[in-house]
């Protein structure tokens, strides 16, 4: 029960930041205030909080998770390349859209797409395939709430009321705080997540008796030896995912946070500390994941170890459905937790417990940025803050918060948390597919709305196309992928035990690429925007880092 | 020429995440890094520090002031109206 009171604590805390936060608010009836906090974010806040904003429950749960099943390989696919890719994306898009957030007053992307291709309809159809897929983050982030509260209090607090409360805490500092209190309880998370590296990894490496010997062991056992390579693991597989962090420029949450830096200088050390954050924060969370596969007299952890022997010696055998039980049974999202529960003393616990649910606390930014849209993006867009005033307009916004988060919370109880994994797995790859309309939009002055159009058209068909897939064809035994295209003997179209290949890559590459290619066709074939718009975005200062037409 | 250089940089360095001469061992000359951390994770922490000094050349050598500038003089254009 120590833990919890201490999380408990935790939560009370953050609340407090965000009703400080609303006290501290100079403009509590300004859009601009309440949703990007006057553009006036410091440095510090700044890089802290745009961090925190992109770890989600994953960056903890998932990567240690993922890093038990696969080895050390979880870092090299998803930490590395987005340490390069993210802050790169940021310095080359998210300072543009600063700068011109800043001078035309844009609060969200679909209002700089809307100005930058003279569209309206089609704006609103941006809209909704982001909104579409940025939902399941919220649910999951209630789940992901729920279900820690209640491993870290034993079961005492039941699955509902620990939603409830993350639910309740969330909505109470994102309606009185917005922005400014969202980016503060960032910071504070962040700051908690980087501790918790730190501490995570010197107490459970106390405990195991050392690293030294568990890696010898684990390397001295066949069944464990590739979890230290990465030869389990394709190289065009591996390759494919450096197109995954392209997704994160083109979450909303993250481009509007963008919007919120005073000055664009605060970009500067953004960009620099940030692969050296996501080092911080993968690094012994992976490791440690790895390492859980030593561990023998936990028995949660014996029993996941247990499932995947089964399913890699008996798996060919099996139906679908038992090897999606197995598969099920072998999930290491909660391994951290174990270790924590077998190894760190009951108070470090519950501080380290404060850590993760700061991580699956990180839905704030998307209930905030899909506020942020339906206000401004169709509230507003549609005559709601000529017709009932800017104060109507902030309210609109707050009232969007309850109802987004009541739903949320009300689908969080009913369905099932695969579903919700699954559905961000095929967001991650739609983002990255939307990623061409901000190159487009800040580079390309040949650009139209009709190809814009067509990048969002095809990046929705192809999510749902993948996810019917994955849901017909059953996930194959662990091993080699099952073809289930080949003609003339070329492997077009595979199932494999993780998900899906064309021609060998993660579906991602194939969306992305045909996504920008798209966008250059359909351009090229279109009517520009008016020659005022187009001097508008590419006028002679920025001209020099503009594709010509 | 030096926006060339910053290019060839960027593309260097994102080859060097596909490191597949590192892809089936967990030693380097025979032995793991500190006795405990397996070489693919010992270099791709060294990529992060490395992303990161790429980041500070991009920052210090390729910086768009230009935007930065012209929301500034577009500031004080306005405090000037406004006075």
């Amino acid at each position: 029960m120590i833990p919890a009171i201490v999380v408990f604590i935790y939560l009370a805390i953050v609340v407090y930041i965000g009703i400080f936060a609303f006290r501290r608010s100079t403009g509590r009836q300004k859009a601009e205030d309440y949703f990007l906090a006057s553009r006036s974010l410091g440095p510090f806040v700044f890089l802290l909080s745009l961090f925190g904003t992109n770890m989600t429950a994953f960056a903890i749960l998932g990567s240690s998770g993922h890093a038990f099943n696969n080895g050390i390989v979880t870092f090299g696919l998803m930490a590395s390349s987005s340490a390069l890719v993210i802050p790169l994306t940021i310095f080359l898009i998210g300072t543009r859209v600063w700068a011109l957030g800043k001078k035309h007053g844009f609060m969200t992307p679909v209002q700089m797409f809307r100005d930058r291709w003279e569209c309206s309809h089609i704006g609103t159809v941006i809209f909704v395939v982001q909104a579409v897929l940025l939902l399941p983050y919220v649910i999951i982030g209630i789940m992901g709430g729920g279900t820690t509260l209640a491993t870290i209090s034993g079961g005492l607090v039941p699955f509902w009321f620990g939603g409830a409360i993350v639910a309740m805490v969330v909505m109470s500092y994102v309606f009185f705080g917005g922005m400014r209190g969202t980016a503060w309880v960032n910071t504070f998370q962040t700051i908690l997540f980087l501790l918790f590296g730190a501490i995570a990894i010197v107490v459970i490496g106390y405990g195991m008796g050392g690293f030294q010997s568990a890696v010898q062991q684990l390397q001295a056992s066949p069944a464990t030896a590739p979890l230290l390579t990465r030869e389990r693991i394709s190289p065009l597989y591996f390759f494919s995912y450096t197109f995954i962090p392209l997704s994160a420029i083109a979450f909303p949450h993250i481009l509007i946070f963008c919007l919120t830096a005073k000055k664009m200088a605060q970009f500067k050390k953004t960009v620099i500390f940030y692969p050296l954050c996501i080092m911080a924060i993968w690094l012994p969370c992976v490791f440690l994941g790895v390492m859980a596969n030593r561990v023998a007299d936990v028995p949660q952890i014996r029993a996941k170890q247990e499932a995947r022997r089964v399913l890699a010696t008996q798996g060919k055998t099996m139906t679908p459905e038992q090897r999606d039980q197995l598969r099920e049974e072998s999930a290491g999202d909660d391994v951290i937790l174990r270790l924590l529960e077998r190894y760190a003393p009951l108070w470090l616990a519950g501080i380290l417990g404060a850590g993760i649910m700061a991580a699956v606390m990180a839905s704030d930014s998307q209930i905030l940025a899909l506020s942020t849209m339906f206000t401004e993006d169709v509230f507003a867009f549609y005559g709601g803050k000529r017709r009932f005033g800017e104060s109507v307009h902030v309210q609109t916004g707050r009232i969007f918060v309850i109802i987004l988060t009541i739903i949320a919370y009300a689908i969080a109880l009913r369905a099932p948390e695969a579903i919700f994994d699954l559905a961000i797995q095929y967001a991650f790859s739609g983002f990255a597919a939307l990623s061409p309309l901000l190159v487009a939009a800040l580079f390309w002055r040949g650009s139209t709305k009709w190809g814009a159009l067509a990048t969002t058209v095809w990046t929705a068909a192809a999510v749902t196309a993948v996810a019917v897939f994955q849901a017909i064809v059953p996930a194959p035994a662990p091993g080699p992928p099952v073809a289930i295209w080949s003609p003339g003997g070329i492997e077009i179209l595979s199932r494999t035990p993780g998900g899906t290949a064309i021609f060998g890559f993660m579906p991602v590459v194939p969306m992305v690429i045909i996504s920008a290619l798209l966008m250059i066709v359909v351009s090229r074939l279109t009517k520009k925007p008016s020659h005022a718009t187009v001097e508008k975005y590419f006028s002679k200062a920025s001209q020099e880092t503009e594709v010509a037409a | 020429m030096k926006r060339t250089l910053l290019v060839i940089a960027v593309v260097v360095v994102y080859v060097l995440h596909q490191d597949f001469w590192f892809w089936r061992t967990a030693r380097i000359f025979g032995v793991i890094p500190f006795g405990f951390l397996p070489v693919g994770l010992f270099y791709h922490a060294l990529f992060a520090v490395l992303a990161s000094l790429l980041m500070w050349l991009l920052v210090k050598y390729a910086w768009p002031s230009h935007l930065e500038q012209e929301i500034e003089s577009g500031a004080s254009a306005r405090e000037e109206e406004e006075r």
